[in-house]
């Protein structure tokens, strides 16, 4: 019987090196399960994790990265927080797409009105959409005592059908010819979110990614605020005792999720989606979660998490055009990713023994 | 009057990573002894009776019970062969009765109706009446240890382990629980018992084996020694008692009045009508058998619950309605009695939980920012001031000992210069020489002109530091009384007398 045993201090180096590790193993077990595939193993991985970079087309693909990365770093982030302190939000999707949602219905109900103010006022809307759903699931919690991880994820689905209701309803292109669909950003100047620097993929959402890494490094590592949500998720009792009301910080956990995941949206559909359609979210909100545990729920982790994650789905899709790999297979190697980083993170933290159970 | 050769434990050796637990142990006992296991805590008296039961297995000696060589490997084989053992912490489902709780301890339970009769038959046999329908969460402590009892004695066991048995009891609880022990002894049963409590070893117990930092150190007839040899025996170092300077009694520091919130805790006993006042420079030692109250007395103080605002009043304030910081503001700071995971974060480091409470009364935050360097000099000071043993102040909670982590979770109050200081359960689990450290920071405080509450279930702890005594039972406060002049029996039947458990024996 092999049994888990909590090792008295963990070892520092491998806290640091376990990512490493996982993302090593991950590229063997990988390379194997493409090789049964009937693939060249050296070449998929290389086409996962070193054309986008510094292939052929690396030029175009690079800057897909950021724009892939912010929106999941932003939202793993905002998710991060509350899952420190025990308070899960599933729902970032939904938020995402509300925040999307009032943010653009802002900027549309503006058209075609050109100040340097709409923008900003956008942001702000978007941020109010993804917090105020936010706020659904946290108000039930506080009030009603509900689960928040069945309610934020419920909201999802509720947020798609308004989403739906929007591309084709009160938010569609009155010059559309009928098809489905808002204006697009592109074409409105004073609320687009433009590629600030050509070819970086860089635009106004990687920038408010990066201002929100170090935001909640400062916040996590410095304020008394972060140091409650750390006690919170670590000993609830020791929270209380520290004077935590442990509502008040399920409703600001939420909240920032919620505006993060909204704020995240709203840069979405101004600059590279472009416009609201029914199929805008493409499920950065559930992907941001993986990223926010393969960062370890640490802010710098999660930005290098979310530009690695970026770069599986960018590789992984380029593998599966050029080499013909199954989609399935990439998202099982996504899928090894994150259980090689899980193992690996026991393994710091567990180490194994072999039980004597003997009867001597 | 004891019988032939029993158990006889040879040179029996434990260790665990980092300690050794049990060095070269031997020890014998017979039929009819009542055996005492001496030792401060860590001493290695757990390990050393978990071995016996078969929880855990030695390193190298060996064990004999009646002539055979005896090595369970299993808690299961140790019944079977005679041995029980009534644990310090109860395994009891409160949500089931009596009798399902004695079933599920059985390897073959009979049927419910026939059990439950054989319950009632041992238990007034052995003068600890049960009734087997009753649900165990409506059960005092002291009942509660009965359906322990009474599990062990259905197996009719030819040694009976008792692990600390009397922490949970009043005086008269004890009275009760010796009768029976005795009678048990009578009736050929070996009796190991756990305790570090001289006086009850000296009424009951044949023999002592004194255990210290795994080792024996001494074996005597405890009926021989006075209480005092043996504790310096057990401590190995000779005991002084904390000084108490005679003070001038300040006005009134903390007020409770009507004090009435429920438990947050299942099964929880909720406060009813608690009053109290303690003047600066006061120690008031609120005594009570474990589960009466005390953690939702402290709870309700240090502003965890909040109550009615005139319930509580700090040097005249209303607090009742107000959180732990407010309360830390107007001068009250608290420890509670579970170190871990309450008073302290178990995987924070020693300056991270310098903070937690600290943060308030010390200042360590500047518009919400930390100040660590400010937070680190506030713990190492902590470190230094109250003699924690640890390698540095980044080492986390857990890695400290029971004792120095009660040091510092004692400390870092006592370190905010309070004017109302609330103690649950100041040293519990901590070795002798920490606990009298511990009473007499509190003691220095009281006499620098804070007032004083300290919840223990150690009464010796009480009478020797406090000025005012008080009980709680089934979440009531009695009457506020000053130590001096109380009796044993007052005492007792201020925490409730026998808790309306019968008293079954007529006269041995």
């Amino acid at each position: 019987m092999l049994r888990l045993e909590k090792r008295p201090s963990p070892s520092a180096f491998w806290q640091k090196a376990s990512p490493f590790l996982a993302v090593i193993l991950t590229m063997i077990a990988g390379g194997i399960m493409f090789a049964a595939l009937g693939k060249n193993p050296v070449e998929a991985i290389r086409t996962i994790f070193w054309d986008p970079l510094f292939g052929e087309f690396a030029f175009y693909f690079r800057g897909q990265l950021l724009v892939k990365a912010g929106p999941l770093i932003l939202i793993a982030l905002g998710l991060s927080l509350g899952f420190r302190a025990g308070i899960w939000n599933i729902g970032a999707e939904g938020q995402y797409i509300m925040g999307a949602i009032i943010g653009a219905a802002v900027g549309l109900a503006l058209y075609p009105t050109e100040n340097r103010m709409i923008y900003p006022v956008m942001v702000i809307a978007g941020a109010f959409g993804g917090w105020a759903w936010a706020m659904i699931p946290a108000i039930l919690k506080t009030r009603f005592n509900t689960n928040e991880i069945l309610v934020s994820l419920l909201l999802v689905y509720v947020a798609q059908t308004i989403l739906a209701k929007a591309a084709t309803g009160f938010l569609r292109n009155p010059e559309g010819a009928g098809f489905p669909g808002s204006r697009n950003f592109s074409s409105y100047p004073a609320a687009s979110n433009p590629e600030l620097i050509a070819g970086t993929g860089m635009h106004w959402g990687v920038v408010a990614a990066f201002i929100a890494v170090i935001a909640a490094y400062v916040l996590l590592q410095r304020h008394i605020l972060g140091f409650h949500i750390k006690l919170a998720g670590q000993a609830p009792r020791a929270a209380r005792f520290a004077g935590v009301a442990p509502n008040r910080l399920v409703v600001l956990c939420m909240g920032i999720s919620g505006a993060l995941a909204g704020l995240a949206g709203l840069f979405e559909v101004t600059g590279p989606a472009g416009q609201i359609t029914i199929d805008f979210n493409v499920g950065y909100g559930f992907t941001a979660i993986i990223v926010a545990f393969l960062g370890r729920l640490n802010p710098v982790g999660i930005l290098f998490a979310g530009l690695l994650m970026a770069l599986t789905y960018i590789g992984g899709e380029m593998a599966s055009t050029n080499l013909g790999l199954p989609s399935a297979a990439i998202q099982a190697f996504q899928g090894m990713l994150l259980f090689f980083l899980l193992a690996s993170d026991v393994l710091t933290n567990f180490r194994v023994r072999l039980s004597t159970k003997a009867v001597a | 009057m004891t019988g032939k050769l029993l158990l006889s434990v040879e040179g029996v050796t434990k260790a665990y990573p980092g300690v050794v637990a049990n060095s070269d142990v031997s020890f014998q006992i017979s039929e009819g002894e009542v055996h005492a296991l001496l030792g401060e805590n860590g001493a290695g008296k757990s390990t050393l009776v978990k071995m016996i039961y078969g929880l855990v297995k030695p390193d190298s000696g060996r064990m004999v019970l009646r002539g055979q060589a005896y090595a369970p490997g299993k808690p299961g084989q140790a019944r079977a062969l005679g041995v029980a053992m009534v644990f310090q912490h109860f395994s009891l489902f409160e949500a089931l009765n009596v009798a399902e709780n004695v079933a599920l301890g059985m390897e073959n339970p009979p049927p419910m109706k026939a059990l439950a009769g054989r319950i009632k038959a041992v238990s007034e046999e052995y003068g600890l009446p049960l009734d087997p329908a009753r649900m165990v969460g409506d059960l005092s402590a002291g009942e509660r240890q009965r359906v322990e009892i009474v599990r062990c004695l259905l197996q009719d066991p030819k040694l009976l382990i008792m692990d600390e048995p009397t922490s949970v009891l009043t005086p008269q609880e004890v009275e009760i629980l010796f009768k029976t022990l005795r009678q048990l002894a009578s009736e050929g049963t070996a009796i190991l018992y756990i305790s570090h409590k001289l006086e009850e070893i000296r009424s009951l117990c044949d023999e002592a084996t004194i255990l210290r930092r795994g080792k024996v150190v001494a074996t005597c007839t405890p009926r021989e020694r006075t209480a005092r040899e043996m504790a310096e025996l057990m401590v190995g170092a000779v005991l002084t008692p904390p000084a108490r300077a005679g003070k001038a009694k300040g006005e009134v520091a903390l007020e409770v009045t009507g004090l009435s919130v429920a438990s947050p805790i299942p099964f929880g006993t909720s406060l009813k009508n608690v009053g109290f006042t303690v003047r600066k420079g006061e120690v008031l030692g609120i005594a009570g058998v474990a589960g009466n109250g005390q953690d939702e007395l402290l709870l309700a103080l240090s502003g965890e619950l909040k109550a009615a605002p005139e319930a509580v009043r700090i040097d005249g304030v209303a607090m009742g309605g107000k959180g732990p910081n407010d309360r830390r503001r107007a001068g009250l700071v608290a420890a509670p009695e579970e170190r871990l995971g309450h008073a302290a974060a178990p995987d924070m480091s020693l300056v991270e939980n310098a903070l937690l409470s600290g943060v308030v009364r010390k200042g360590l935050t500047k518009r919400g920012f930390i100040d660590w360097a400010a937070t680190e000099t506030f713990a190492a000071g902590i470190v230094k001031d109250f003699d924690v043993r640890t390698p540095g102040t980044h080492v986390a909670a857990r890695a400290l000992s029971g004792g120095n982590l009660q040091k510092f979770v004692v400390g870092r109050e006592l370190s905010q210069t309070p004017t109302v200081i609330v103690i649950n359960q100041p040293t519990w689990g901590v070795d002798a020489a920490a606990a009298a450290a511990i009473r007499q920071a509190i003691l220095d405080r009281a006499a620098g002109g804070a007032a004083v509450v300290v919840i223990s279930q150690d009464l010796d702890e009480l009478l020797e530091i406090a000025d005012n005594f008080a009980a709680l039972n089934g979440g009531r406060l009695t009457p506020t009384r000053p130590v001096q002049g109380l009796t044993v029996d007052e005492i007792g039947l201020m925490m409730g007398g026998t808790h309306g458990m019968e008293v079954a024996h007529h006269g041995h």
